[in-house]
């Protein structure tokens, strides 16, 4: 009996780790489940086992006292969230590598069987290596366009919006209202080969300048790599915008002023004062701009040409029109972990304390 | 001398921050003045003259309407759900101070980290391999709400971060239940970061379209009948209906700008003589 108590107490001011563990090990049920580690029966008695763990956290919670649950609640509130993402964000991409290492038995077989089939990712990138170059030349030179772009803007609405401040903000997210795809083919109708824009420049004499440039292609400007990375520029700028919005808008307007009395110039002080708070904002939005940009499709379907297709469409056109899978798994799982190692590297080198 | 120049300097900035926004418009005057043209053939994108017939008849095309009504339905649901999950996760880690908090501020970004088109692909690959559920409502849904429940937790995060937790402890030391605590307190001080969160994980749900596309199977949502049709014909009623959509999202925003302002209005004209009131007593 004394022995009961003393461990339902001990249970009790440990309930965190009980609750944690509980959380994990019922995650971890279900990726189990969903990217099928398991099969038959063993998957019955995984799916026990996740039961088994769920309930004895409620009894603990209901039977132990006051501070066993202050100390669950946190897991409790987690736990629907977390496991729905283990279930449909971890086991998904388990599954994808899975699948990235497997053949197909026979040409017409609907399974496909685990046999560590490396040469998915090496035909990946013997056939799909200008896509991958497409995705991250082009996502890089849009991210850098975002910034020269949405830097000026966001500084202008923060320092000089006054009380206009948060209408001029408006007016930046306005646009995205509209959805993607169409905003998308209107710059297609925009651009189109004899369209006011490129009658525009061919009357001022443009066209010259612009293909020295590489912008327009045999007076062409849709259907160009140029058309593409505008596309993605003007797609994603908003990501890149309202970061350093942010990040300028929590700078004290006192310290610029104070760099002023020292008789600091005015770059000297958007330079020495301004632009050292602001990174934080332009990182977070390099990160948010860059990685939907290197896995886009749709700008390069409506804006480029066959040569200018990226990863993304590489990646649908195999698994959804050719249905092989494995290679298109392998070119998801590629485009992945090259991401996550820019992600850490990046944020190695700049930090990630306002990444979230 | 100087003075010129940087005066000029500011000119310039502000001009370009003009050009900026101009630029953002662009394709928005587009959409907007085209759908109120009369196209020739199937394309609708060279200007023949002016109409109003396509907004006199903004669900003529049936397909289209069809296909929007599925994309709010598939919103409603996995709105709902999100907003549940992640306003869960939000508070749990705004109230809490707990063990292994750290590693589920860093899960939760990972599906923003992750290029859609990897989501989209590896829930395809997870749905390929079972017999429990077909492509179509459900999967697009369960996938909604798989990239929604991030933005909402972190949204709602923000929101809730200044959040006096101990005035729950007050409400309960004057006798209110827990659930009452809750119904009276809590809830109605973190609903306005709650509200935004969801009008956000709605807008998401609308408008997505590579993750849905890769879990769809015959089901066919807005963006993807836009998709599908902009190779064929494009109906000046894509127009119609995307000015509509842009019409509203912008009154919902107004309205919430207006809302805001009043009652930052209204608390400072409040707060003055409650103040000098108190320094008053003192």
């Amino acid at each position: 009996m004394t022995t009961g108590v003393s461990v339902s107490k001990r249970i009790g001011t440990n309930a965190d780790r009980v609750g944690l563990g509980a959380m994990l090990v019922a995650a971890l049920c279900l990726v189990a489940l969903g990217a099928k580690w398991v099969s038959g029966a063993a998957s019955s008695l995984v799916l026990l086992l996740l039961l088994l763990v769920l309930i004895g956290v409620l009894v603990l919670a209901l039977r132990g006292g006051p501070e066993a649950r202050r100390l669950l609640a946190p897991y409790g509130l987690l736990k629907p969230g977390m496991l729905w993402l283990a279930l449909f964000f971890l086991a998904p991409v388990w599954s994808l590598l899975r699948i990235s290492l497997s053949t197909k038995p026979s040409r017409f077989s609907v399974d496909y069987n685990f046999t560590w089939a490396f040469q998915n990712y090496s035909n990946a990138f013997k056939d799909f290596g200008t896509q991958f170059q497409h995705a991250f030349v082009y996502a890089a030179i849009a991210t850098v366009l975002t910034v020269l772009i949405g830097y000026p803007l966001a500084y202008v609405i923060a320092f000089r919006g006054g009380k206009y401040k948060n209408i001029l903000l408006g007016m930046v997210i306005i646009p995205f209202f509209t959805s993607y795809l169409i905003r998308t083919i209107a710059w297609s109708t925009i651009l189109a080969d004899r369209g006011f824009v490129v009658r525009a420049f061919d009357k001022v004499g443009l066209v010259q300048a612009l293909e020295w440039m590489h912008i327009m292609d045999n007076g062409k400007l849709l259907n160009t790599p140029a058309a593409v990375i505008g596309g993605l520029t003007y797609n994603f700028l908003p990501f890149m915008l309202l970061p350093i919005y942010v990040s300028l808008e929590k700078i004290d307007t006192n310290l610029v002023n104070a760099a002023g009395d020292l008789y600091s110039s005015a770059t000297r002080a958007f330079r020495k004062v301004v632009l050292p708070l602001s990174i934080p904002g332009v990182f977070a939005g390099t990160l948010l701009t860059f990685i939907p940009a290197a896995g886009d499709f749709v700008n390069a379907q409506f804006l480029g040409n066959p040569n200018t297709t990226m990863i993304g469409n590489s990646i649908q056109d195999q698994f959804l029109k050719q249905n092989n899978y494995p290679v298109a798994s392998a070119m998801s799982a590629v485009l992945m972990f090259s991401i996550a190692s820019l992600v850490l590297i990046y944020t190695k080198i700049f930090g990630t304390e306002d990444l979230a | 001398m100087m003075r010129t120049r940087s005066k000029m300097g500011r000119w310039a900035l502000n001009i370009f921050a003009g050009l900026g926004l101009l630029y953002l418009f662009t394709p928005i005057f587009f959409i907007v003045a085209f759908s109120f043209n009369k196209p020739k053939g199937n394309f609708n994108i060279a200007w023949q003259e002016f109409t109003f017939e396509n907004w006199m008849h903004p669900f003529a095309e049936k397909s289209l309407t069809h296909a929007l009504r599925v994309s709010l339905e598939i919103a409603a649901v996995s709105t709902l759900i999100s907003t549940v999950l992640g306003s869960l996760i939000a508070v749990a880690l705004s109230r809490y101070k707990f063990r292994g908090s750290g590693g589920i501020n860093l899960f939760l970004v990972l599906p923003l980290t992750t290029p859609e088109i990897v989501l989209g692909s590896s829930l395809a690959t997870l749905f390929l391999g079972q017999n429990f559920i077909d492509f179509g409502f459900t999967t697009i849904v369960i996938a909604h709400i798989m990239f929604q429940v991030s933005f909402v937790a972190l949204t709602v995060r923000a929101r809730i971060r200044g959040f006096d937790w101990t005035l729950e402890q007050a409400a309960q030391d004057l006798g209110a239940s827990p659930l009452r605590t809750f119904m009276k307190v809590t809830l109605p001080l973190i609903l306005p970061g709650i509200l935004a969160a969801s009008l956000l994980a709605f807008a998401l749900s609308i408008d997505d379209f590579i993750i849905t596309f890769f879990n769809s199977g015959n089901v066919v949502t807005f963006p993807l009948q836009i998709y599908g049709a902009a190779r064929v014909r494009i109906p000046p009623q894509i127009n119609v209906l995307a000015s509509m959509i842009l019409f509203i999202s912008v009154a919902v925003l107004l309205s919430g700008t207006i809302a805001g302002m009043r009652k930052e209005a209204a608390k400072t004209s409040a707060a003055k003589p409650k103040r000098r009131s108190l320094t008053k007593s003192a």
